[in-house]
């Protein structure tokens, strides 16, 4: 399978600390890709500096071959690169659907959104639809969840880098979540996926690199890292079976 | 490409709670109107002041509208606003000078002036951008320090080409004067500095909620970097209403000048005290909240100028301290700032 995103050697700088010590990395074509890691390994950082919102001090990203490191955060989203923040990034003040259009570049109003697509989203993500004219900061944290991800789906894109969208969501949240990403990896999404909920990773992931202080310390197959939990142990410091 | 519409089925829309229009700061509006006038014991007088006062705050909105959209996008905490105002008030001076002495003048000179005004108030806020804000961008004490530097500077620079001394700006003919509504006496000036920044506020109100860069700016207000990884350039954007801000204050300056039918090149910095008054109430980056508490100050300011004058100038400065004890993040607040 031939690798979409490429990082060889990429360092970032956040003010005075070196938080990235030379990432390589390689994410394939129609797969979903599990970074993983322990707290402060730097994963969240690497998607950031992949969306040149942190621009790395050393090495080169490649996108379908095309060099994107050093280049502007809107020229990266606008090669299809979608990026659903931590935070989530949703406009709080903005309606469901006025985020949606944001999100469509192609529309100027949302009359101008794809139909189809649209009701493909409403039937991943059903409250969506309940809550299209309302304001997005009054949905509940896995609604607004839903919005992010939905937000990053609403065209077609070659890649979508997705940071912990589990994080602080009740397990059933969790679980539609779970639906959802399953069915986009259905249709040969590209998906880096960064997650610390395990069963999650274990559900969703076909690769899986593992950071450490900043550089990946592990690649390979999810499967194995699910199957081996002496792996698990010493990568991680914990046994994905014991979070299943 | 397909056109949708979403129809929110009714039975989940019943379960929905409402997120209506938060009434209250008008309310508060209605309630200062409505509580001056037992205190000023005239109908006749109250009118006058209450249009008088309606009038002053659409020229401040007109003038703090573009200040408040730089703060709420650009997080620039732009304290040289005031020369774009003097600037567009002097333009004024000589455009309405040149064209009386090409004998074409009146109303027609009067838009002229303003259309004028506009054009170099916001092609020096494009230059003001380059050189003096961009270097200083999440950087809020240099932005303070350099742009009140910027705004010396280019008081200065008025001061070389127009002179140090106050330039008259008299009406024309056709706007002095009042229509006499029973007792009450409604400036013809005032009505149309009124009907202006009326247009204004549509436009602004028009462009923010109905328009795909609207969407951008309002957006760009909660979080810039966002709007960046949705593939959006937003540092053109910023430009753009810096621009668009500028060219607003030079339109005020003209209004504030005709309004005091007189120009001095301190006039930016007399007027800046109002303006942030006026976006601090309103809530940072708000454009309603601007347009509602440059409402409130206008009307302050006259009644009390009339009430009790001694505290005319204090006035605004309470209500200022009144409305943040009631709320701490202006009346309008942003969601995510």
């Amino acid at each position: 399978m031939s690798a979409v995103l490429s990082l060889a050697g990429v360092h970032t700088h956040i003010g005075a600390y070196h938080i990235l010590h030379g990432v390589d990395l390689e994410v394939p074509e129609g797969e979903v890709t599990m970074l993983l890691g322990r707290n402060g390994a730097g994963k969240t950082t690497t998607l950031r500096t992949i969306m040149g919102l942190w621009a790395a001090s050393r090495g080169e990203i490649h996108f379908r071959g095309q060099a994107i490191h050093g280049r502007e955060t809107p020229d990266i989203a606008q090669q299809g690169i979608a990026y659903v923040p931590e935070s989530m990034g949703i406009f709080t003040d903005l309606t469901v659907q006025e985020n949606m259009v944001l999100a469509a570049r192609a529309a100027r109003h949302a009359g101008e959104l794809d139909a189809p697509r649209l009701e493909w989203i409403f039937g991943l993500f059903p409250a969506l639809k309940k809550f299209w004219l309302y304001p997005a900061g009054k949905l509940s944290g896995g609604q607004k969840q839903m919005l992010a991800v939905a937000r990053a789906i609403c065209e077609p894109r070659a890649l979508i880098l997705i940071d912990e969208p589990s994080k602080g969501l009740a397990p059933a949240i969790v679980r539609n979540l779970i639906a959802a990403l399953r069915e986009l990896k259905a249709q040969r999404t590209t998906i880096l996926l960064v997650e610390q909920n395990f069963a999650m990773a274990r559900a969703l992931g076909d690769t899986v690199a593992v950071m450490d202080d900043g550089r990946v310390v592990h690649r390979g197959a999810m499967r194995e890292l699910a199957e081996d939990e002496s792996l698990q142990q010493r990568l991680l410091g914990l046994s994905l079976g014991a979070h299943a | 490409m397909t056109t949708t519409s979403v129809a929110t089925p009714e039975a989940a829309a019943a379960d929905i709670p409402k997120a209506g229009f938060d009434w209250r700061p008008i309310a508060l509006l209605l309630a200062l109107a409505l509580l001056a006038l037992p205190a000023l014991g005239s109908a006749s007088t109250w009118v006058t002041l209450t249009v008088a006062g309606l009038a002053m705050g659409l020229i401040i909105f007109v003038i703090a509208s573009g200040l408040t959209l730089v703060f709420g996008l650009m997080d620039v905490l732009n304290f040289g606003h005031g020369v774009f105002i003097a600037l567009g008030a002097f333009v004024a001076t000589s455009v309405m000078g040149w064209s009386t002495g090409l004998g074409w003048s009146g109303l027609p000179s009067v838009f002229a002036a303003m259309l004028v005004a506009m054009a170099v108030a916001g092609a020096v806020g494009w230059a003001f951008e380059r050189v003096i804000v961009r270097p200083v961008y999440g950087l809020h004490l240099k932005q303070i320090l350099i742009t009140m530097g910027g705004m010396i500077v280019g008081e200065e620079i008025i001061k070389v080409i127009w002179g140090p001394l106050q330039i008259a700006l008299p009406l024309p003919d056709e706007l002095r004067g009042a229509w006499l509504l029973g007792d009450a006496a409604i400036e013809k000036y005032r009505v149309l500095a009124a009907a202006l920044g009326l247009v204004v506020f549509a436009a602004l109100a028009f462009t923010l909620e109905r328009t795909k860069i609207g969407l951008l700016i309002r957006a760009g207000v909660q979080d810039r970097s966002m709007v960046e990884a949705l593939g959006y350039r937003i540092r053109r954007l910023f430009v753009g209403v810096f621009v668009a801000g500028s060219a607003l204050a030079g339109l005020g300056g003209v209004l504030w000048g005709l309004y005091q039918q007189s120009v001095t090149p301190q006039i930016g910095a007399q007027v800046n005290v109002l303006i942030f008054i006026v976006i601090i109430i309103g809530g940072l980056g708000s454009t309603l909240g601007c347009f509602v508490g440059a409402l409130a100050v206008g009307l302050m300011a006259n009644y009390t100028g009339f009430l009790v004058p001694k505290v005319a100038l204090f006035s605004n400065i309470a209500l200022m301290v009144a409305i943040l004890l009631w709320r701490p993040q202006g009346l309008y607040p942003l969601g995510n700032r």
